[in-house]
Parts: structure tokens; sequence; C-alpha cells
């Protein structure tokens, strides 16, 4: 069964005041690299298929780099455009400062409309604000319907990838927990345990009073909120009930159904290696006066929390020009071995390692920025060129020596031991006598020609792998050897 | 005759005397003429990738004092230590100042030691001879960074009597990453352990890689792992005879 760190536990649930990556990277569940490594390989393979048939891809991603850049920088205006469309189009704009202020937005809507039962869609930003709780505490049922949200809020955990939230669980682990949640004898076989959670989700679609959605992109030209999704229950949420709030950040905002084109064409092939999710949603206001589907109401929640902050930083705003594909999360190496809970927050991987440190700040994640070997094999995959490790870096920063946006939050020993090192390095002879006399110490630690169980800060090394000897001897034998080179020339 | 100064990296100067003293037996058959600063110490890397920038800079003014007495370019046997101060440098420095304006100069002329047999001497066949089963590691920021794809693997092929096998997850990185490997040390294992596997199962019995930093993590890994397969500096295999 998984669980979770304490420290991480719960965060899961709550706005965590610390994240403990180190804590949780101890005690990552066994299961829980394979499983993710299993479903992100395939991910990656069928990634590296789909953009192996378009020759045009790397002008793509410059094209949606472009576009999110631009965006970003004229956040104001397309938020405006996009207000008075959703307006004229007969839906209902609320605009949400923080995630408490998104949760009673949407509180507020489901009691006016005497709300009992919500029927939800797949949403980072609703798992952002920790939506399902509020709405329990106030006794509204509400219901993930997409079937990795419906696992892990069974499991009562949040997810752990950005489109595979529930990626860490093997089958059988998915079996156990419909069992014992639904009272039956369910079998490890994926289609069957789809159709169970297809038969119970059908009865809450019938019966909910509001749905609730997330978006991938509202549109500002025409005022039209985008759902890709592959399983169609995007579409139940978002038709069946009469009323339908979207939950959304302003960061999903784009300028045209131009720029459209370019980033369907990148996100499905980023994500999931489909050239087009199997169901892509246009909803443009509520039901027209003589419509005959569709929700009677439609509430548009934008959710800033922490972005317009983040705007303000011309180095890391570059965050906000996510798509939320996970692409970069399927080739993290580290991410891999770990998992997504390790990253503390709704959002894991690079993305989150760059995003969760700036949305709560370096004080509480300060171990994330650090959660990463910097390889770069993120930014080379990013569909719209987010230069992640350069953010990483610039967080780091932030962290080390603080800047106008946080104070430093790096612990004093490991400030005094970069003191030492800029000391050593920065004075030559510092660094020259200490290479001269570190081999003393090798016979202390040497077994079969290298050094094991060595003292604190180099036991972190050996702990894990032997260090070779230490063995300064260049410096020597280019003297020794000019010298000789000298004496036969003349 | 080309001259060239020898950049040695901390960890080439620490851990690995017996690769530079080949890295200088190689430029110098292929005709360059070599100077040693003993003034370099590190490049600062590991102060500049953990936000420690204000420390970076006495550290790369050291560096770039060292190297600045002469005009010649750098070659350094390490793609990540070299990527610090042709990427990275510059930035560290006020645009106008005189140090910024030496970091560019120094930038400009400093070269990975495969980039600079390949792409400066034209030369891809050193004249190594190494009958065995050899597979590559691409290292990060030698691959990513500074962007070479080509050099080592041509290298490495014109080796004589080398047989060459492909690594699964070639590019993937070994976990070593600087600090990282001691500040999430069990993430590095992980890491370091995946990277391991896959070396065994490709059959070879040579690991080559062109980075200090992997060459001691791989290392490092094998001998725990009880592997008798030998990691080994790209330097060394071209040394071979």
């Amino acid at each position: 069964m998984l669980r979770p760190c304490r420290v991480n536990d719960i965060i899961m649930t709550n706005t965590p005041t610390y994240i403990g990556f180190e804590e949780y990277s101890e005690h990552v569940p066994a299961s829980i690299p394979s499983a993710v490594q299993q479903a992100t390989n395939r991910f990656v393979g069928g990634r590296a298929a789909r953009v192996a048939e378009l020759p045009q891809w790397e002008q793509l991603r410059q094209a949606g780099s472009d576009i999110r850049q631009h965006t970003i920088e004229n956040m104001d205006v397309y938020l405006t455009r996009l207000e008075q469309k959703v307006l004229s189009a007969g839906g209902n704009v609320h605009w949400a400062e923080t995630a408490a202020d998104a949760r009673r937005i949407v509180l507020q809507i489901a009691k006016e409309n005497n709300v009992k039962t919500a029927v939800k869609s797949k949403s980072m930003a609703t798992e952002e604000i920790g939506l399902n709780h509020a709405l329990e505490a106030a006794g509204i049922e509400a219901i993930e319907t997409d079937l990795g949200e419906y696992i892990i809020q069974i499991a009562g955990t949040g997810p752990s990838h950005i489109i595979v939230p529930a990626v860490h669980l093997k089958k059988e682990e998915v079996a156990a927990l419909f069992s014992k949640h639904l009272g039956i004898d369910a079998p490890s076989d994926p289609i069957e345990l789809a159709r169970i959670a297809r038969e119970t989700l059908r009865e809450k679609f019938l019966t909910a009073e509001m749905g609730i959605s997330g978006g991938n992109f509202l549109i500002a030209e025409t005022g039209t909120l985008v759902i890709v999704t592959n399983e169609g229950n995007g579409r139940m949420c978002t038709t069946m009930p009469d009323l339908h709030v979207a939950v959304v950040g302003i960061d999903k905002v784009i300028p045209d159904w131009e720029s459209l084109t370019v980033f369907l064409k990148l996100l499905a092939r980023s994500a999931t290696g489909q050239k087009l999710s199997t169901y892509t949603q246009f909803i443009t206001g509520p039901r027209r006066a003589d419509g005959e589907f569709g929700p009677k109401e439609f509430h548009l929640v934008l959710l800033d929390n922490g972005r317009s902050k983040i705007l303000k930083d011309p180095v890391g705003r570059d965050v906000l020009k996510c798509i939320r594909c996970g692409a970069c999360a399927n080739v993290c190496p580290v991410y891999k071995n770990v998992g997504g809970f390790a990253y503390g927050s709704f959002i894991s991987g690079p993305i989150g390692a760059i995003l969760t440190p700036q949305m709560l700040g370096t004080q509480t994640a300060r171990e994330l920025p650090y959660a990463s070997t910097l390889c770069g094999a993120c930014a080379d995959v990013c569909p719209v060129k987010i230069p992640i490790p350069t953010i990483l870096r610039h967080l780091r920063r932030r962290v080390a020596q603080g800047d106008e946006f946080s104070e430093p939050s790096m612990p004093a020993p490991i400030r005094f031991t970069a003191d030492l090192a800029a000391l050593a390095l920065a004075w030559n002879w510092i660094y020259r006598f200490g290479a001269r006399i570190l081999p003393i110490i090798n016979p202390f630690f040497r077994r079969d020609g290298w050094l094991t169980g060595m003292p604190y800060p180099l036991s972190r090394w050996t702990k894990v792998r032997p260090l070779p000897a230490f063995s300064a001897r260049f410096r020597q034998w280019w003297n020794v050897r000019s010298t000789k080179e000298k004496g036969t020339t003349r | 005759m080309p001259k060239a100064q020898l950049f040695i990296t901390c960890l080439g100067d620490q851990f690995y005397t017996s690769t530079l003293q080949n890295m200088t037996h190689i430029l110098e058959r292929l005709g360059v003429e070599l100077t040693f600063l003993p003034e370099q110490t590190c490049c600062g890397q590991p102060l500049f990738n953990n936000g420690f920038e204000d420390k970076t800079r006495a550290v790369a003014l050291n560096f770039m004092r060292a190297f600045a007495k002469s005009d010649a370019p750098i070659i350094g046997p390490s793609g990540s230590c070299v990527g610090m101060v042709k990427h990275h440098y510059p930035s560290l420095f006020k645009e106008g100042t005189s140090e910024h304006a030496l970091a560019v100069d120094i930038a400009s002329r400093i070269f990975e030691f495969t980039e600079y047999l390949v792409s400066v001497l034209k030369v891809t066949d050193v004249g190594a001879v190494y009958p065995h089963k050899v597979t590559y590691h691409a290292s990060c920021h030698y691959l990513r960074e500074m962007g070479l794809k080509t050099e080592a693997k041509s290298l490495i092929n014109a080796v004589k009597g080398l047989e060459f096998v492909p690594l699964n997850e070639e590019e993937t990185c070994c976990g070593f990453g600087g600090a990282f490997t001691v500040t999430y040390p069990e993430v590095s294992r992980s890491m370091m352990e995946n990277k391991v596997k896959n070396i065994i199962a490709s059959g070879a019995d040579t690991v080559i890689t062109c980075e200090p930093g992997c060459l001691m993590n791989m290392a490092g890994g094998l001998h725990n792992a009880g592997s008798n397969i030998r990691a080994m500096h790209i330097i060394d295999l071209l040394a071979s005879k």
C-alpha cells in the first residue's frame, strides 16, 4: 500500500509548511519507480514516434514558445478580452486571487444552486486549490470521473503525475482499492476495472447537479474554453448537469484559434504520444436560448493564486508558458526514480520543481530546485521550450543567496561549506596546498584500491559508491618534465 | 604549430593523473604545443550550479586571470567544466566591465577535448588500438549544453580492433549531477544503479565517457556491483596502443 512520507503526506491535502524531498527520497516505496518507469517509458516512446513523423516539429515548438511568451507578457490584454467574450456569450466570470478565494467562489455557486453532488473532470487547477476537500467539508459529494483521478480520490492522495495521476499504482493495487472502497471483489484486469468505474460513475453523471472542470486553453478571441480528454468524461461533466463551473489558471489564456492549432499539435504528441486526444471540446458560454444541450449556467473561475506575482520575475515567469503535458516528467531520471509525491504538491516532476517554489515560496520548497542533476532532458522535450535548467539555477540562487523575491533559505552549514569552497578555489595556493596533502588520507580509507567509509561530508558519496584514491600528481609530473625539457634543449 | 593551454579540471587534478598525462601525450603527438598554468583550480561550477553565484565570481576570476596569461585556446577533458566557462562565465559579470570582456574572450577560446580534436584539428583517428567490446555513455552537459553529439563516437569508431555495442538509455543521466550526488544520495544511487544495469546488459567490457564526474560515479557503481567492466575516460581509450 502506498504511503507517502509523513511530511509530504500532509502536503497532498493542505497547504504545506515544508516539503521534504530528501526525506521522501529516502523512503520511496519500492513499487513506485517500476510503475512510474513502465508508464513514462511508454509515453517517451510514443512521443518520439510522433515527433519523428513531423519534420516541422522544431518549428512548431518555436511557434508554441513564441505564442506563450507573447501571451504571458500581455496577459492583462488577453484576460480582459477573454472576460468580455465569455460575458457576451452568456457566461459568468469570477476572479480568484487566492486558492481560498477560488474555493469560496465555487462553494457559493454550489450553495446558490442547491448542489448535493458534483461530477469532476480531471483538473490540475482544482487539485491546486484542494477543491474536493472544501466541497466535502461543505457536505457536497464531489466525484472525480477521470479514471486516474477517481483512483487517487479513493486512495486519498493527490496526483503523482500531471496527466496520469495514478501512475504510481499497479493494477493489483488499484484492484485492492476498488475492492475495499466499493465492497466488491475487483479483479486486477484494467479493462474490468475501467468497466466497474464506468458503471459506478454513470450513476453519478445522471444525478449530479453540478459539473466541474478545469481547462487546457482559454481562447481570448471568442471566450472559448478548450478541454482535451481521452475518456469522454469531460464531455459528460460539462454537458449533463445544468450547471458547469470551470476553474482555470489565468496562464491558460491564448490569443486566438490560430494559436490553438499549434498547441493542439504539440500537446497530445508531447503528453501521451497521440496525434490528438480522443475528445477535444470547445465551450463558449452556456446553452443558447434556442439550444437543446449543455448546461444552463456557465461559470469561469479565473485562478491567480500567485501567478501574477510570478509574472513579475523575468526569469521565473517562463514557468507560466507550461501547457501541462508532463513530457518533462516522463524523461526526468529523478522523477522516474522517486515518483510524484516527492515533490510534495499538486504538480510534480521538473515543472513542479520550478513552479512549487515560486507558488509556495523557497522557504517551504527550498529542496525542490535542487531535485535535479541539471541534465537538461526536460528542456529538450518541452513543447514550449521552457528553459527548465536555467530556472532551476535561478531558484537555487534565490535559496542560496536570496533575491528581490525572497530571503535566502539555505541552511547555515551548507552556506558555510560553500564559503570554504569559494575561499579554497579562489585562492589557488590554498587549493594547491590542499591537493598536495589530500593523498595523505588515502591509506586510512583504502580498500581494493578505492576509498570507502569516509567521514562527513564525503560519507554522502561513499555511502553509495566508493571514491577513487586522491592522486594529484599531474602538476608534479608536468614540472619535472618541463625542467627536463629545458635541460635537453639548452 | 598550434598552441594550447591545458585546463585539467579539479576532478581530473585530484583523481585522474594518468588521464591528464595521456591528454598531454595525445595533443603533443598531434603537434600541439602545450602550456600548463598552475594557478588554475576549478571552474566554479559546483558553486554556480548550487545557487552561489556571488561566490562563483571570485573563483571565475582566478580561472580567468590564470588563462589570460596567454591567448592560446584552452582545452579541458570535461564538457561540463568547459560548458561552465563557455556558456555561463559571461553571465557572471556586468556587460561593459573588463571582467565581462575577459569572460567573453575566454569563453570564445575554450574547447572540450574531443571537440578540439574533431572540430579544430580535424582528426578522428589518433592511431589508438583497443581490441575490446566498448559502449558509450553520453554525458549530459557534454551532449546537451555543449551540443557534442557525434564527436566522441567518431573518435571511438576510429579505434582499431574495437567493437562498439550500443548502450540502452545512452543519453540518460548517470546520477552524478555534481553536488546532487551528495544532496540526494539515494536518488543518485537509483540513477547510478540503473546506468550500471544498462552497462552490464550491453555486453561491453569497457564503458567510455567524456566526463570525469560520470566516470567516478559509474566506475564506483560498477565496482560495487562486483563487475569487471572498466569505466574509462575517452582520453585513456585514445591513448591505448
